[in-house]
């Protein structure tokens, strides 16, 4: 009986390492051979721009369309709750805070993972799986400096600006709702949101948050893309584990970075 | 004699993790020639030219490419080297995100500072030279295998290299793509004063457009010599392979239980 | 197939609505531009008491936000709470002003209310203000007020 716990410890330590702790130490090797590869996209930066273009401009509609939804969702829910105790006017501090605390970060952060993240995967698993980067070492250029490096730059570039974008639709769809809609004085709702909002506190904890989901969703893509086995199966199989992984670290980043910035307060 | 090979490939043996792939090959490629490198699937054709292109770094023995040892260089070194080599992937490998033109104006973009006015040019008359100066604004999508290839082949030509390697050209092709590419290999040889590695297991269109064959079988090379002392060779696995037989020294069956023994065990 | 240039002016526009969101972010919702901290003093006002007063509540005068609360300590000394106040540059206050915590509405957020003094000289960066009054809490309030009633029943027997 002592063996076969033993057995299952050893499997389940085996399983932890190679899947997790080895994989690990690859991706941190990747990401330091990426940032020392990464003179390239930014001294030819359009070649930054057109990944820009991929993982950010692309992204652009889904991102505005989702933070005016969520927005106006907090306006309704906010108002709902906040009636009860007679502080309707308190709406706007409701709805900015928790956006750009949050919900701007995280929902931007899961939405970039599925929409650019996935397609950084996909993009680079199949440049991978059809000889595309094999071809290019051939031709004496590094994959990791022309493929790798400016995707990875312009999802770092890109994640923050998605994220302003998201709180900014997401306050103003809770002003639709709450001042247009339902008629919470429209001076009270910015002035109370003004009071209470603090630049520093909030707008750049907010921002450090998005860049630091960035770099981490977009590791993980690039990563999986080169990681790939070079097969069809291989490609979505990366694909669906840069999604599901991304998302993880997001919700996991987050309550680390929420515990180091919030604190008592 | 160093100076008349270009490639020299000497007591090679190379394995991926516990599978030996290659086992003591010696090979020399001269100058200006077309070789071949012919075998069965599987036999470690591909993996002897990512040696040669040193994408790989052999277990023991020397591979060396223009007298200089490929797995003793560093990686500038080797980058350097590779710039005068030309690689033809088996489905060519063009770069999905870039027109015709794009791909074949690669490799000048990346490694000269030549003006756009004359890439321009230099790209038009390299897809001349494989017929498709009228498909440059084509992406690969809107290509057919056969045309993919010639641009690849276009793309592989980039910077007139020294050394041209193909990998498997002729898989996949219909009958016309098939004999267009094999004529291009042999012209653009003799026209850029290249010299040339075909890794293939086409016999009947190899063996027309090559100067020299070496002929693998698991991991060894089994025999060399010109097109017409292959066709003459009485090595019966060679034979086989020669004329396409199914079953010879290498079994139609994978190993297996008897048959009768198989379908009466319950 | 997108032309470079056409890619340039996407990420172009790309760029230009993000930093008008941010922009938004920092001017409309945090209201950066009338209350920047570059420029205010500090003030120190100690209290008995400062209920659930918060690090970032809001300084008023006469209802306005003239600063904010920036740190708050406890003094192992005298045992009081020290308060750091942050007030604006641009708002001046008598030397003998003095501080109250205050609660907005009745389950509000509790802030510090500055009364005005008549003296002659400013507050500088710095000083510490005399007359303070600590917070409310509402626990000793009714506690006291039992003991009122309790006291008055003692008193009519």
């Amino acid at each position: 009986m002592t063996g076969r716990i033993a057995e299952l410890m050893r499997a389940l330590g085996a399983r932890i390492v190679n899947n997790w702790v080895w994989r690990l130490g690859v991706a941190i090797r990747f990401l330091w051979l990426t940032l020392r590869e990464s003179g390239p996209s930014f001294r030819r930066f359009h070649l930054t721009i057109r990944e820009i273009y991929f993982a950010g401009v692309l992204s652009l509609v889904v991102i505005m369309v989702s933070g005016l939804f969520v927005g106006m969702v907090l306006g309704l829910q906010g108002y709902d709750t906040l009636v009860r105790f007679g502080s309707s006017e308190v709406l706007g501090t409701l709805v900015a805070l928790t956006l750009v605390r949050e919900l701007g970060p995280v929902v931007a952060g899961l939405l970039f993972a599925s929409r650019a993240g996935s397609a950084i995967t996909a993009e680079i698993g199949l440049m991978k799986a059809t000889e595309q980067l094999a071809a290019m070492e051939m031709m004496a250029v590094d994959p990791i400096a022309r493929v790798v490096a400016p995707r990875f730059w312009a999802g770092v570039i890109s994640m923050p600006v998605l994220a302003a974008l998201f709180s900014a639709m997401g306050v103003f769809g809770g002003y639709l709702v709450g001042v247009r809609l339902i008629g919470v004085d429209e001076g009270s709702f910015w002035s109370q949101m003004q009071a209470s909002v603090d630049f520093r506190e909030d707008i750049v904890n907010g921002f450090i948050k998005s860049l630091v989901f960035g770099i981490a969703v977009t590791w993980i893509a690039v990563y999986e893309g080169y990681d790939a086995p070079p097969t069809a199966e291989g490609v979505s199989g990366a694909t669906t584990r840069t999604v599901v992984t991304s998302s993880l670290a997001i919700l996991a980043l987050d309550v680390v970075l929420t515990a180091l910035m919030f604190r008592g307060q | 004699m160093a100076t008349s090979n270009l490639v020299e490939v000497e007591d090679v043996t190379f394995s991926y993790d516990e599978r030996q792939v290659l086992k003591n090959i010696n090979l020399v490629v001269p100058k200006g020639r077309v070789v071949a490198i012919m075998g069965l699937s599987g036999c470690g054709k591909t993996t002897l030219l990512r040696l040669i292109g040193g994408a790989l770094r052999p277990n023991h023995g020397e591979v060396r490419v223009a007298g200089r040892a490929i797995n003793r260089l560093s990686d500038d070194e080797l980058f350097a080297l590779r710039r005068k080599m030309g690689m033809l992937f088996q489905f060519g490998a063009l770069f999905t995100d870039m027109s015709s033109f794009d791909n074949v104006a690669f490799q000048m973009r990346e490694h000269t500072n030549l003006p756009e006015s004359l890439i321009r040019d230099l790209a038009l008359m390299k897809l001349q030279a494989v017929g498709l100066r009228g498909a440059a604004d084509l992406m690969p999508s809107e290509l057919s295998g056969g045309m993919a290839r010639r641009v690849a082949l276009a793309r592989s030509i980039a910077l007139d290299p020294m050394l041209m390697m193909y990998d498997e050209p002729f898989t996949g092709l219909d009958p016309i793509s098939l004999g267009v590419i094999g004529q291009l290999i042999r012209r653009l040889n003799d026209s850029l004063g290249a010299t040339s590695i075909v890794v293939t297991h086409d016999v009947a269109e190899a063996l027309e457009l090559v100067d020299y064959v070496y002929y693998m079988s698991t991991g060894k090379v089994e025999f060399h010599g010109t097109p017409d002392q292959i066709r003459a060779a009485g090595l019966p696995s060679l034979r086989q392979f020669v004329y396409g037989e199914p079953d010879g020294p290498v079994p139609f069956h994978y190993p297996a239980p008897e048959y009768r023994q198989d379908l009466l065990a319950q | 197939m997108m032309t470079r240039k056409e890619l340039d002016l996407w990420v172009g526009i790309f760029a230009v609505i993000g930093i008008g969101a941010m922009l938004f972010l920092s001017l409309k919702v945090a209201n950066l531009a009338s209350f920047s901290s570059a420029d205010t003093y500090p003030i120190l006002a100690k209290f008995d008491n400062i209920g659930a007063l918060k690090v970032r509540a809001p300084v008023k005068s006469a209802g306005v936000v003239v600063g904010r609360v920036s740190e708050i300590r406890f003094d192992n000394e005298s045992f009081e709470a020290v308060v750091t106040l942050n007030v604006d540059g641009r708002y001046k206050f008598p030397k003998d002003s003095s501080a109250k915590i205050l609660t907005s509405g009745l389950l509000g957020e509790q802030y510090i209310g500055l009364t005005p003094g008549g003296d002659s000289v400013n507050l500088k960066g710095g000083d510490t203000l005399k007359l303070t009054q600590s917070a409310v809490v509402l626990e000793n309030l009714i506690g006291q007020f039992l003991y009122n009633k309790a006291a008055e029943g003692e008193g009519k027997k």
